[in-house]
């Protein structure tokens, strides 16, 4: 396995649940927004981020990230996901 | 006799229960651990409620791929009957083992009440000690048990018959009002394709006894007992 700090990236993934699925939760928090005065939020979807520690080069980093989405991290039938990579830093906590 | 195995992940808080009500209906069980490789020749599995895994990523996501649900999945190719209550039922659709998912309850509450249900169907192992049309009152008691299929799933669903057991009112007629969760078509159990696999969001196990209100759960578990006592080894 690769261990240079080049070969180490994060994966920022977002789960969120399909458009055309329910959620209850994010109307809520609309709900909450407009009544802060935030009378411009026109809807809110409530989701899920991970980051995902991955030692590997770029493509096989983004293939296996895909794979764990698919397997493990979004369930299809109601959730849709996307991801970013970006190189790992050890030093800073990157933020969402 | 059937034997029952009823598995136990780390969060599972019904196994207990499950066993109280198959003792009451006179049937031993044993306890499946999720870190097993097989059934000990159980005829039917059942997975509990609880919060397996703490429902971390998603209920029921994590247990699906616990090493027990591997020998589960030989069970139901070899037509072998499996019940899944409430977060089992979360774990039987992540596996894929039936169609489907469990989402936050519309209302956004935990809801821990007595429900009416009506049997859709009395030709599975699961029903087939009720009337048609028969209403049974068992409670349930969850966050996430909203059913969601998409329309062209939910339509393969009622083609198909898979819907066993529906939210009612009292006089046994579909109402927004006796659905706890918002589940689509007021769906409260599936079973698979073959009849031999059901998740139901309710607990009959604790409807097993008069002294908590109902014993109409009891059918279920008999129900299970007696079509494996019937069948082939």
């Amino acid at each position: 396995m690769p261990t240079d700090h080049r070969d180490r990236f994060v994966a920022d993934v977002v789960v969120t649940l399909k458009p055309v699925v329910n959620d209850p939760q994010g109307d809520v928090v609309r709900e909450a927004l407009h009544t802060l005065g935030f009378a411009e939020v026109a809807g809110v979807r409530v989701g899920r981020y991970l980051a995902v520690e991955v030692t590997a080069d770029r493509a096989t980093a983004r293939a296996r990230v895909d794979a764990m989405c698919q397997q493990l991290l979004c369930n299809g039938v109601i959730e849709e996901y996307r991801f970013t990579l970006r190189p790992a830093d050890r030093s800073v906590p990157a933020p969402p | 006799m059937s034997r029952f195995g009823i598995v136990v992940f780390p969060g599972t808080w019904s196994d207990r229960d499950c066993a109280h009500a198959l003792a009451v209906a006179g049937h031993p069980s044993v306890r499946l651990w999720h870190q097993d490789q097989d059934l000990q020749g159980v005829d039917c599995v059942i997975l509990p409620g609880g919060f397996s895994y703490g429902d971390y990523l998603r209920a029921g996501a994590i247990a699906s791929h616990a090493p027990i649900m591997a020998a589960v999945r030989r069970h139901v190719d070899r037509g072998g009957l499996v019940l899944g209550i409430c977060n089992g039922f979360q774990v039987l659709c992540e596996a894929g083992l039936l169609p489907g998912a469990l989402l936050r309850n519309a209302a956004l509450q935990f809801r821990c009440q007595p429900v009416t249900l009506r049997v859709e169907r009395v030709d599975t192992p699961f029903s087939h000690t009720c009337r048609a049309g028969a209403r049974l009152r068992i409670p349930v008691s969850h966050g996430e048990g909203r059913y969601y299929a998409d329309p062209a799933m939910l339509a393969r669903l009622e083609q198909r018959g898979q819907v066993l057991f529906r939210y009612v009112d009292a006089a046994g007629r579909l109402d927004p009002e006796a659905n706890p969760n918002g589940s689509v078509a007021g769906i409260a159990g599936i079973v698979n394709e073959r009849g031999t696999v059901l998740g139901m969001m309710p607990h009959p196990e604790r409807a097993c006894e008069m002294v908590l209100g109902s014993a109409d759960g009891l059918r279920v578990f008999q129900g299970i007992a007696e079509a494996g006592a019937g069948a082939a080894r």
